[in-house]
């Protein structure tokens, strides 16, 4: 059985390469260009972030001391510890370097290396967004796919109109709702959640994922209540785009339930927009969760961006808006390097 | 009906012009009422933009006052204040209804700097290409990869707290949508006939992109603004939840802010919590109502999808 199954698709392939002898060189033209393409992104990013917090705040050393009284000979003191007495092209050259090599200055308010700051917070901020994002795509999906395949019908509309509304709630202010409700408790509901944070502490093994999970609840359901309507209504357009195709009437004239005809044949082709929808959500993850991480005190690296703006810590903000859109940069290069491989019209 | 309609005909060009004009707002009328959530939108937005406007004949005109405030703080809903009072015993209705105000003032002028700037950036890439509209096109992708909301906090940080700040901070981080989509619509306008008969009479690019692109993109510019208000006005009460808003104005996004620090949220005080959120959900919801019906009415191949 395996060996017939190998012989029919080897000759297959064989024949697909013989077909297009240039498509993997074309591949891997595409593949250089969108690479390139990034690099120029990120370069930009690092322009971006040097020059909008150093040239618009004035003088940097003034807002690094606001409110605070410092003499002549301080100043000049700080200015000479960041390198700000150095000619402008100097300290880019020196912040570019710098940044490449992951070094993003001193935290005005920690007194500790950015990079690490942020490094500690990643995995919980990945831990959260990515079991939300997980979950609200999934239930984007289902629900845009039973919306287009029974469009205009009343579940359509009332799934449409609920994901309409939940879309334009802020999500922080669902947050602090879900905390009043569920943690504080009203009337004869109890405190069933804990308002904030990660963990209780002093737990180890399965009482210790057990609590984190505990405290996850809260901040899971806020991020796909606000997050699931895009997916929804991409996969609805998109899936209402193929309801029309001939392939459809052909499948259904051969026979298939109506059932198949959605799972193998309408869904699949539907997907492929969203796949692009789904990276870019990831790349997302860690610029949407500043509001829900600082709404329920999860130790993320959306927190830290709070804790970094309320003082303000530039080198920490500097930092984390870097490591934002290098993320979004990332993955929508992951977005451009996967859909190629899944729809063959792209990318040739 | 064609009685008049020949009669406009037997006028001049000018009255023609304006009777062709009212015909087709009569059409697109009657194409938006069929819209069902779309006129649900479009009245919540009318009565929104009353409150706005009569707020000190509703509520008073200083309820915003810390100094004289009427009640004491954080009370219970009751009679007098329908909704509570904020920490410093002001009225939370009369709060919300101001808040309205900035609100609106916010979204409206933010959401126009944004869809401007994308539509000057569109017609002016599509118009002339080459290497220049490349080069364009390249920076509007860059903008359109970049955490719209993550620039727009380190733009609100790094300049002074006002209600400009934010405004400016929302407009040049959200226009990039729209410059992709009036670009496209450019150049399938530019491959018609027209704009070639246009040219050989000698039209140069100013009279070409004010007077033939312009019109044609500015149903388009049209849905796209009222769907960047809604992200505007929730962009808005994001910026202002964390505290880069101006100190001095009365916002939704303030107000929560002002709640949380003020512990209503510990202490279960949801009365001070859920209006201003309502009313942020409120205004977003209405206009992306009116937003996506003007959309499916100006796009009849958007229509047919729906």
């Amino acid at each position: 059985m395996s060996a017939t199954a190998t012989a029919t698709t080897a000759p297959a392939t064989a024949a697909a390469k013989e077909r297009r002898p240039g498509a993997a060189r074309a591949y891997l033209a595409y593949l250089g260009g969108k690479l390139a393409g990034a690099a120029v992104s990120l370069f930009a990013v690092l322009v971006t972030s040097f020059f909008l917090f150093r040239i618009i705040p004035g003088d940097p050393v003034k807002s690094m001391t606001q409110g605070r009284a410092v003499s002549e000979d301080q100043l000049a003191a700080l200015r000479e510890q960041f390198g700000l007495d150095l000619p402008l092209w100097q300290q880019f050259t020196d912040y570019c370097t710098k940044a490449v090599t992951g070094d993003f200055g001193t935290s005005y308010q920690f007194h500790a290396p950015v990079s690490e700051l942020i490094w500690e917070k990643v995995p919980n901020t990945l831990l959260l967004t990515g079991v939300a994002v997980v979950l609200y795509t999934m239930l984007g999906l289902w629900l845009g796919t039973r919306a287009a395949w029974r469009h205009g019908g009343l579940g359509d509309r009332l799934n449409t109109g609920v994901a309409l509304t939940l879309w334009s709630v802020p999500g922080f202010w669902l947050g602090l709702l879900l905390i009043i409700v569920f943690s504080v408790g009203i009337g004869p509901i109890p405190g069933l959640f804990p308002t904030g944070g990660m963990e209780e502490g002093g737990k180890e093994g399965f009482a210790y994922i057990a609590d984190v999970a505990h405290h996850m609840v809260l901040p899971v359901l806020t991020l796909v209540a606000v997050g699931y309507a895009q997916t929804l209504l991409v996969m609805r357009s998109s899936l209402l785009d193929e309801m029309g195709s001939d392939y459809l009437t052909t499948a259904r004239a051969k026979g298939l339930r109506d059932d198949l005809v959605r799972r193998r044949h309408a869904v699949p082709n539907a997907l492929l927009p969203t796949v692009t929808l789904i990276f870019v959500n990831l790349g997302h993850v860690a610029a949407g969760s500043i509001l829900v991480e600082t709404v329920f005190s999860w130790p993320g690296v959306g927190s830290l961006f709070y804790q970094a703006l309320s003082v303000p810590d530039l080198p920490l903000v500097q930092g984390l808006f870097v490591v934002f859109a290098g993320a979004m940069i990332l993955m929508n290069v992951l977005a451009d390097i996967l859909y190629p491989l899944l729809d063959p019209r792209v990318g040739r | 009906m064609t009685a008049d309609a020949s009669a406009a005909a037997a006028a001049t060009p000018g009255a023609l012009a304006r009777a062709r004009r009212r015909a087709s707002a009569a059409r697109f009328w009657a194409a938006y009422r069929k819209q069902r959530a779309g006129v649900v939108g479009l009245i919540a937005l009318l009565v929104i933009a009353l409150v706005a406007i009569f707020a000190p004949l509703l509520v008073g005109s200083d309820v915003d006052n810390v100094t004289d405030a009427p009640g004491k703080a954080l009370e219970d809903p009751s009679a007098e204040f329908p909704f509570g009072t904020d920490q410093f015993g002001r009225s939370v209705l009369g709060l919300v209804v101001y808040g309205s105000r900035i609100s609106l003032t916010v979204g409206l002028l933010s959401a126009f700097l944004c869809v401007a700037i994308g539509t000057v950036v569109g017609i002016v890439a599509g118009h002339f290409g080459g290497w220049f509209s490349t080069v364009l096109m390249r920076v509007t992708d860059w903008f359109l990869v970049m955490p719209a909301l993550v620039l727009a906090i380190v733009l609100a940080t790094v300049m002074s707290r006002s209600v400009t700040t934010i405004i400016i901070a929302i407009g040049v981080t959200a226009w990039p949508t729209t410059a992709r989509l009036v670009r496209a619509q450019t150049l399938a306008i530019e491959a018609r006939p027209y704009i070639e008969r246009a040219k050989a009479l000698g039209a140069g690019h100013l009279h070409i992109t004010t007077r033939h692109v312009l019109p044609n993109v500015m149903p388009l510019v049209l849905a796209q603004t009222t769907l960047a208000i809604s992200t505007s006005i929730l962009t808005e009460a994001t910026l202002a939840f964390l505290g880069l808003g101006d100190p001095q104005v009365v916002s939704w996004g303030g107000m929560l802010q002002d709640a949380r620090e003020a512990g209503a949220v510990s202490s279960g005080h949801w009365a001070y919590l859920v209006p201003p959120g309502l009313a942020i959900a409120a205004v977003a919801l209405a206009f992306t109502l009116a937003g996506r019906a003007l959309e499916t009415v100006l796009n009849p191949k958007l229509g047919v999808a729906k």
